[in-house]
């Protein structure tokens, strides 16, 4: 009998099989359960985190902290002139990032948002990307969200973005001919090499990598994916990683923000 | 140079207490090359010192075998109240300081 039984199931798979693919393209799918990418580091790195004082990245705060109270150069006005103190005015703002920003009209994530306020209310000249002007003022005003809960919040000016960050995400590129959704939905947990993979979230960001030995974006942690999968790395502000961080964020959203994290 | 420095506020004579300095530097080794291939030149905090009410309670000598933005901790004997002064110099000249205060009862 079991002869029999066998043809008749493959029979069934082939023509399943085509239907399962056409409603997974349908509906992006969240992972579950969801796990923040510090569930998979080491213990002395979750312990380096979770010590105020020791992790590393807490001095990017604090050097984003007088930053914050510092003039710009040109009109002398300083962040604090007028959102005052930022454990109250910025508390929750970085869940929201990336977002299209209504008045520039295009989508920005929390570094561009800072550079449009820098060009617009203070004059001064926008920051360079991977600066450590930004990368401080940015963890800064992140740090003021930790614990709280990431909510990319779509709407119909960025859903063009988020499609196009999901085409990306789920794109092979690169010598490895891999898509993002290759690691990091399909095979988390497992080991790469010496290296558990993550499920690939931002909500950590901007975190200080061991690698790097200094606080980095996330724009620049999806540069690496990209440099590891021998693809062309996309410059800093590119829209491809504007994008991607937009998807990043919807398929994290719900994890609590970790500014600033550190990761191996 | 930003620094943090960590150490209570209030102590009793005689109490044993700890005190973290955290240092934000490259401590660049002289043995990396930049993406034009040239040297980039070793630059580290060499030395960190630490004094309580004058007297140094507290030196180090770093070298290049030490991280980026390095970390020390470090315990002495609460015996007055008064101020803790850090004080380091890296290999390219720059110093910093910072300085925090101990209730001593």
């Amino acid at each position: 009998m079991s002869f029999f039984r066998l043809p008749r199931w493959g029979g069934f798979w082939l023509v399943a099989l085509p239907f399962a693919a056409v409603c997974h393209g349908a509906e992006p799918q969240k992972l579950a359960p969801l796990k923040s990418g510090i569930e998979f580091a080491s213990a002395d790195v979750r312990r380096l985190q979770a010590d105020d004082f020791e992790n590393p990245g807490m001095l990017w705060v604090a050097r984003g902290a007088k930053l914050w109270g510092a003039s710009a150069e040109n009109d002398g006005k300083s962040c604090a002139a007028c959102h005052g103190a930022a454990a109250k005015s910025m508390k929750g703002v970085a869940t929201r990032y990336p977002r299209v920003d209504p008045e520039a009209g295009r989508l920005v994530n929390l570094e561009g948002r800072i550079n449009l306020c820098r060009e617009k209310n203070q004059q001064a000249a926008p920051l360079a990307h991977e600066s450590g002007e930004l990368l401080a003022l940015t963890a800064y005003v992140a740090h003021q969200s930790r614990g709280m809960p990431a909510q990319a919040a779509l709407d119909a000016q960025s859903m063009k973005d988020f499609e196009r960050g999901r085409a990306l995400y789920h794109a092979r590129i690169g010598q490895m001919n891999l898509a993002c959704a290759h690691c990091h939905d399909r095979n988390w947990g497992r080991k790469l090499a010496a290296e558990t993979i993550s499920q690939g979230h931002g909500n950590a960001y901007p975190a200080y990598r061991l690698e790097w030995q200094s606080v980095g974006s996330l724009a620049r942690r999806i540069r690496a994916c990209y440099f590891g999968l021998r693809a062309e790395m996309p410059p800093f502000g590119a829209q491809d990683l504007l994008d991607l961080e937009l998807y990043l964020a919807w398929r994290g959203s719900g994890l609590p923000v970790e500014t600033p994290g550190v990761r191996r | 140079m930003v620094a943090r420095v960590q150490l209570p506020q209030a102590a009793k004579r005689g109490e044993v207490i700890e005190i973290r300095i955290a240092i934000q530097h490259p401590m660049e080794t002289g043995f990396r090359f930049d993406l034009m291939g040239k040297a980039v030149p070793k630059n580290v905090i060499n030395s960190l010192r630490v004094r309580y009410n004058g007297a140094e309670v507290f030196r180090a000598e770093l070298g290049s075998g030490i991280a980026a933005n390095p970390y020390l901790q470090f315990y002495t004997v609460a015996e007055a109240s008064g101020e803790f002064v850090f004080e380091w110099v890296d290999d390219a000249g720059e110093r910093g300081s910072e300085t925090a205060a101990v209730a001593v009862t």
